[in-house]
């Protein structure tokens, strides 16, 4: 049987819903085609043990972009937001750190925090204007492109001289120079890294990684949230958009391939052997996945699949999900601080130490760790009395040596539990059930090549004009009719909905253009 | 007293250009330097018996060939003479040599991967692009993208030129070029871990970075400059070491009647009412001129020699935080014969060329851990090589100097300085290193001398003794480079300038900083310009 | 530790049929040709070269590289790769083909044989090793680097066919232009094609290097009626520009070497349109030229009849005599041809310039005694090769 779309969306990320949807409320037939049973990709909301549920991928919301809550009337439901981040200290007090201030440190380094921030905020809402406009071409004549580039320029030197030098100066940067410069206290110092390098393939000291910091503030100024009911709910309010807007979404419809007939797609090819037509496919898959897997290196050109092969997508960040008999005692936090973010990163050296090992496909023995207890705020995650942990643990890579068979998880399972034991000293007795994804379970169950969080990283060299590759940045594909909308594309990763919205205001732009 | 034209602040090679050129355009000028002895670390030694020490820089390759000839070195005694190849040793008891011969070089990579082999000739085209379109920038100033001044957006809409001119898909080639590792861009040729081990040298010599650290592509381009001019012999060793680069242009300089003072160490530069007017030295006396130039790293001029309050305080911040990291040592070793090593064939011309022992990607970046954890690489990378296979003028017939570049090599360890057994065991896990692939090396040491970033600090002057007087990361760069809006030779204050490789385009014996600056001079003084322009190459 | 291992071979590398060769040398004028030594000349290049215009000529192939593709996409591998339907090309056939980088820019030509049934070998200039890994991802192909173990032979000219035939070769009648055979040579497995440089009767034989030294001793009694001779470079290079063959590194530059941007070609603006499929779906280069065959190319490949006798190398090409301002390109080879007595070249010009029957002019430097003199040469541009005779394309050949 075969059925017939103006789009077909391969799978139902948040980008992907954010484009279908877009384009369903501009009149087009759109179906979204999910492989797993819940829409949402890496964001949803899932049972890991009984009783226990937890965001099972993304777990903190802060990049929503403005445009996209606009554009679709979202609201989402938060459970605990304008998060504060608590950076533990095994013996001493820790500091807390909210966009605006941090407590608990020396009044030099409040008020240097309070500058940082303040600088920080600005460039990245510089970056923010470009996040949601698709990246312009280089080297055509295009008028559109030309006029975004200008706009760059422009924009840039709308900052004034002194910190459009300042800005120059920092995109290329490492961000252990920065806080080494700036801060005395090392848990300021270890906290801010890790916001750098989580989710990434970096150190605090490998260049680049300033930028991966501002990319973190350029959504809600670095405001973390939790939503009520997990991240699934975001998706599920994504979900309900579209299909109010038309969408068809159909999920458990795993896609086999792309159908490229004659040069062109054409729809696409379950694995249940179901076809259907459509004369675009987008793809929110990652891109690697999208053209080796789903397309075929054999129907893209050489050089364009190669650069493909080159994506560099190996993830770091492994996911752990505890299922708790009662809330673990943490030194110096009070009852409320349960609700806010809490980190492991007692200084900067520390977050490069637990790097290093990933660079030779060794996980961290003393690993950085983000800390969330879903369940203190929203009881639905748990048995009354009972709570759930969802942490977020580096560095854990992808291409371990050796792979990620049962022991090595084990193991590193064993190496995370003496690590938060250092803060929280009966993390042990409390733990009733427990569920650890690595890069490579992440591949596996949300079908992300690498298990990478940005489905690509983010680096400078796979930013804006190259992002994913030469020849894709503009969301589509050197093969007619195959467009991306997910995270490998521009601006990158996280609950942000930029990539999908980017791509879908090309798509619709284009077609007004043709 | 006497009011001199310029003062040029050490006698390094970029001090010497920049005095040269100032003297060619019939300034009073003056160069003083510290020690007893010229070149900065551009030096040859007498530090044992009949043996001259390129103790610090050992091999020319960058020098500016449209310097050279503009200072007409060879009549001052410079001559080059052509080495090349390398050879990393492996733990197998194998090894991988690079040759002159393309078609050997094509068969020895071809032996480890018949792939690498061939994919080697698009790496050379693409990093040899980006060698010529980054060549263009060496010899000018770098224009600063924040002001509006015609120059600057002249300059600026020049480049963008270049840059349009490469077409839209070699300017996303470029950028990526630009950003990326060195380990990641040899990942997009090359398969083979040793192949990769021996081209990612140069992208971290002379840097506080590792092999992954994104930015370290472009330090390739650093070191491959030598290649990029194609002129036979760009790539060689000085005869009588790398002093007689020094010497050549303190010839030039004299000869244009310039003025050069050794053990005139600056204490401090003098400002009169915000403007330079000449230097104290360490003995009291004064030297008065209408401008100083420091070719002093730009940490050691702002925050050593001159007074905190004649500066503006952000720029003084800013020097603060400018990053000259102490990463690399020296080894030099005379020796009693040539060591031999095993795994070579008898004669083999890889015995002239630059030798390694690292054979894997990962034991270099290891060799970074152990910097970044405070200490010397256990497992270092070593660039040695022989010189006086080819120059007879180093050391007496049959005896040979040695030259071990070291890598990684902190300034300090843990955050103090160093012990003399801590720099004594440095000395030894080089020497054990090469030992390990050459049985007789051990006994042929007649003489080592072990040169830490601190030795180097203190001898040279050169902050943290980095090679570059200040790392090449992007935020030290071009515009950048040594601080946003200084980035045009002209200190903050009226009649101080800057020369040393602290500018662009940066280290190396490259002299472009020194006769950059001298132009920039030139023009403030609105004298006629004696520095050469690029040669065109089209 | 100490594997003491063979080192890397030093110097240039001796073909399989060197021995023969060098025994006939006598002007020891040798070039480095992929590692090889080959000779410029043997004795004199000008009577070599009417070895392949009047009897037959014997060049040794053998640095030629070579690769065999096998495995179940070979085809659609090497359709995705080259311009042209290799559907077309049926086994026992030979095609000549050139494949592109994405920009639609030549990265080199060759000439493919259809051994059997999805086997392939590819012949060409340079070396590609990591290119066809790279268009291998995704397709279920081996590609073997085979130069090594294959020693070949081109033998050319109006007698080759008789020199074949009396060495014993069967059915060497009813192979036409472009066709292969393979056939036994003393016991061992040979592969005939009838291809060559020479546009000119002409056959090339591959073997395995173990009975090179007999196939040339065989070749040789067998020719030694026929005015057999060896021959070096200098001859085949001049048969070359008569035919109007393109030569890499003088008519285009592999696209991936080229550091200056705007200095690789594409198919159609070396004349080789003829060459681009765009029936077929995909194929590397597709788009871009797709694009450029809708907004035109901006150089175009031409032969020129130069009026005069004076070699054009090198040589400025002029829309108009008079007037350095309208240069429109340049000579890439030149020559005087000795058979058609005229005076040939190879050029690359401005499109829309270059268009058959177009006049232009040619500025040519030559020296006489010492001086330098230019002369303005006024030539035409035509659209065939210069030299072409019937019995290329005779089958079965003429026993001349």
């Amino acid at each position: 049987m075969t059925d017939s779309y103006d789009a077909i969306v391969v799978g139902a990320g948040h980008n992907g819903l954010v484009c279908a949807a877009l384009l369903a409320r501009a009149g087009k037939r759109v179906l979204v085609l999910e492989a797993n049973e819940q829409v949402g990709g890496a964001a949803i909301t899932r049972e890991f043990a009984d009783g226990y549920s937890v965001s099972a991928c993304a777990h903190l919301l802060y990049q929503l972009q403005p445009e996209v809550r606009k554009d679709l009337k979202l609201s989402p439901r938060l459970a605990s937001e304008d998060m504060t981040t608590i950076a533990l200290c095994a013996d001493a007090r820790p500091i807390r750190l909210s966009a605006g201030s941090v407590e608990g440190v020396a009044d030099k380094d409040a008020e240097q925090y309070r500058r940082f921030r303040k600088r920080m905020t600005r460039f990245s809402d510089l970056l923010r204007k470009f996040f949601n406009k698709p990246p312009p071409r280089l080297g055509t004549k295009d008028f559109k492109d030309l006029f975004t580039l200008g706009q760059l320029g422009l924009d840039m030197r709308m900052l004034g001289r002194e910190e459009m030098q300042e800005f120059l100066r920092l995109i290329g940067m490492n961000i252990h120079d920065e806080v080494t410069e700036r801060f005395e206290n090392p848990l300021l110092r270890g906290a801010i890294s890790l916001d750098a390098v989580l989710g990434t393939h970096l150190g605090p000291r490998s260049p680049n990684t300033i930028l991966t910091y501002l990319y973190r503030l350029a959504g809600d100024h670095g405001r973390a949230a939790i939503p009520a009911g997990g991240m699934g709910s975001v998706s599920n309010e994504l979900a309900h958009a579209a299909r109010n807007a038309g969408v068809t979404i159909r999920t458990a419809m795993p896609v086999k391939r792309i159908v490229i007939d004659n040069g062109r797609a054409t729809g696409v090819e379950t694995v249940s052997g179901e076809q259907f037509d459509s004369l675009m496919v987008i793809s929110n898959a990652d891109p690697r996945t999208t053209v080796l897997n789903l397309i075929g290196a054999k129907y893209a050109e050489t050089g364009f699949a190669r650069r493909i092969t080159h994506l560099r997508a190996k993830g770091n960040a492994a996911k752990l999900h505890l299922a708790l008999d009662g809330l673990p005692a943490i030194k110096g936090l009070s009852k409320k601080d349960y609700a806010e973010r809490i980190v492991i990163a007692p200084d900067e050296n520390y977050v490069e130490r637990a790097f290093n090992p990933a660079k030779y496909g060794e996980s961290s023995p003393d690993p950085v760790i983000e800390i969330t207890f879903p369940s203190f705020c929203d009881e639905t995650l748990a048995p009354t009395g009972k709570h759930v942990m969802s942490a977020v643990v580096q560095y854990a890579p992808y291409a371990l040596k050796g792979g990620w068979n049962e022991a090595a998880k084990a193991e590193f399972m064993q190496t995370i539990i003496s690590t938060l034991s250092e803060y929280m000293p009966d993390i042990g007795q409390r733990i009733t059930a427990s569920e650890l994804l690595t890069p490579a379970d992440i591949e596996s169950e949300f079908h992300i090549s690498g298990g990478h969080w940005h489905h690509a990283e983010l680096t400078l060299d796979q930013f804006l004009f190259v992002r994913p590759v030469n020849g894709a940045a503009q969301y589509r594909l050197p093969i007619d009719g195959v467009y991306l909308c997910g995270a490998g594309t521009h601006p990158g990763g996280g609950v942000s909905g930029a990539a999908g919205r980017n791509a879908a205001r090309t798509i619709l732009k284009r077609e007004k253009a043709a | 007293m006497k009011t001199y034209d310029a003062i040029v602040v050490g006698a390094g090679h970029n001090g010497l250009t920049n005095a040269a050129f100032l003297a060619r355009a019939g300034l009073d000028v003056v160069c003083v330097e510290k020690n007893d002895y010229i070149g900065g670390a551009t030096v040859s030694r007498n530090l044992y018996k009949d043996w001259w020490y390129s103790n610090c820089s050992y091999v020319c390759s960058l020098l500016r060939p449209e310097i050279y000839r503009s200072l007409e070195l060879h009549k001052h005694g410079l001559q080059v003479t052509p080495y090349g190849g390398s050879v990393q040793f492996m733990e197998s008891g194998d090894y991988y040599g690079s040759y002159h011969d393309p078609e050997v070089a094509y068969r020895e990579m071809a032996r480890f991967s018949r792939h690498d082999a061939d994919a080697y000739k698009r790496y050379s085209a693409d990093t040899m692009r980006q060698c010529r379109f980054i060549r263009d920038f060496l010899l000018s100033t770098a224009p600063d993208p924040t002001s509006f001044k015609p120059k600057d957006l002249k300059e600026l809409a020049r480049i963008g030129g270049k840059f349009m001119d490469m077409g839209e898909d070699r300017m996303y080639e470029t950028i990526r070029f630009w950003t990326m590792s060195v380990a990641e861009y040899l990942d997009e040729y090359f398969e083979t871990d040793v192949i990769k081990t021996a081209l990612s040298g140069s992208g971290i010599i002379g840097t506080a970075l590792g092999i992954h650290s994104p930015g370290t592509a472009y330090v390739l381009l650093h070191h491959y400059m030598g290649d990029v001019d194609g002129n036979v012999g760009s790539w060689g060793f000085a005869r009588g070491g790398t002093g007689a680069v020094a010497k050549a242009i303190a010839g030039a300089l004299e000869a244009a009647g310039g003025e050069l003072r050794t053990e005139a160490g600056v204490d401090q530069i003098i400002v009169r009412n915000g403007k330079a007017v000449g230097v104290a030295l360490d003995n009291g006396d004064e030297i008065k001129a209408n401008i100083v130039v420091s070719a002093m790293d730009v940490k050691r001029t702002y925050l050593t020699c001159m007074d905190k309050k004649d500066l503006p305080e952000k720029f003084y911040r800013r020097v603060e935080n400018f990053k000259i990291r102490g990463s690399s040592g020296k080894v030099n070793i005379a020796l009693d014969g040539l060591p031999t090593f095993p795994a070579l064939p008898e004669g083999s011309s890889l015995y002239h060329s630059d030798m390694h022992f690292i054979d894997s990607m990962e034991r270099m970046e290891r060799a970074y851990d152990d910097w970044k954890d405070g200490t010397w690489s256990k497992d270092p990378y070593l660039d040695m090589t022989i010189p006086t296979l080819s120059d007879p003028t180093m050391a007496p017939p049959g005896k040979h100097f040695m030259s071990c570049f070291v890598q990684y090599c902190p300034r300090q360890i843990d955050g103090r300085d160093w012990t003399s057994e801590e720099k004594d065991a440095f000395g030894q896990t080089v020497i054990n290193q090469i030992a390990n692939y050459s049985p007789d090396f051990k006994d042929l040491i007649l003489h080592a001398e072990i040169r830490t970033p601190q030795d180097i600090e203190n001898e040279i002057g050169i902050t943290e003794g980095n090679i570059f007087h200040g790392e090449l990361t992007m935020d030290q760069l071009l515009f950048n480079r040594p601080i946003p809006g200084y980035a045009q030779y002209r200190g903050p204050v009226d009649g101080l300038y800057m020369c040393g490789s602290s500018n662009h385009p940066g280290g190396g014996i490259m002299a472009a900083p020194g006769a950059n600056a001298a132009r920039e001079i030139l023009r403030d003084l609105k004298r006629p310009n004696t520095v050469p322009e690029n040669f065109g190459d089209d | 530790m100490s594997l003491v291992r063979e080192p890397v071979h030093q110097g240039r590398l001796k073909t399989p049929f060197y021995p023969r060769v060098e025994k006939l040398d006598t002007v020891n004028q040798w070039h480095e040709w992929k590692g090889y030594s080959s000779p410029d000349a043997l004795y004199c290049s000008e009577m070599e070269y009417f070895a392949i215009r009047n009897g037959t000529a014997v060049f040794d192939l053998s640095p030629m590289t070579k690769y065999r593709i096998t495995g179940p996409d070979a085809l659609d591998f090497l359709n995705r790769l080259v311009t042209r339907d290799m559907a077309k090309v049926k086994p026992g056939r030979v095609a000549y083909a050139v494949w592109c980088d994405d920009q639609g820019q030549v990265i080199d030509d060759g000439t493919i044989f259809h051994l059997r049934e999805g086997e392939y070998r590819l012949c060409s200039q340079q070396r590609h090793f990591a290119w066809f890994q790279a268009a291998a991802i995704g397709f279920d192909v081996s590609i073997v680097h085979e130069t090594e173990d294959i020693a070949a032979l081109a033998v050319q000219g109006p007698t080759s066919f008789s020199v074949l035939n009396n060495m014993g070769i069967q059915g060497l009648d009813a192979l036409r232009p472009f066709g292969l055979m393979h056939v036994d040579f003393q016991g061992a497995e040979m592969m005939v094609s009838r291809t060559g440089f020479t546009a000119d009767l002409g056959y090339e034989l591959w073997m395995d290097p173990v009975k090179a030294l007999d196939l040339w001793d065989a070749l040789f009694e067998a020719g030694k009626l026929h005015k057999i001779r060896a021959i070096g470079t200098e001859a085949l290079e001049l048969a070359r520009i008569e035919a109007g063959y393109l030569a890499p590194y003088e008519e285009f530059l592999p696209a991936d070497e080229t550091i200056r941007t705007g200095r690789s070609r594409s198919p159609f603006e070396l004349g080789l349109g003829w060459l681009v499929d765009f029936k077929k779906p995909n194929f590397n280069g597709r788009r871009a030229l797709a694009e450029e065959k809708r907004n035109g190319s901006k150089w175009q490949l031409v032969k020129l009849d130069i009026d005069g006798n004076k070699a054009a190398h090198h040589s400025y090409i002029f829309a108009k005599e008079k007037g350095n301002k309208d240069e429109i390109g340049f000579v890439t080879s030149a020559a005087w041809s000795p058979v058609c007595k005229q005076n040939i070249a190879i050029g690359t010009v401005l499109a829309p310039h270059g268009k058959p029957g177009d006049t232009v002019w040619v500025e040519v430097y030559y020296q006489r005694e010492m001086h330098w003199n230019r002369a303005m040469a006024k030539a035409r541009i035509v659209d065939k090769p210069f030299w072409f005779p019937p019995r290329r394309g005779a089958t079965p050949p003429g026993p001349y």
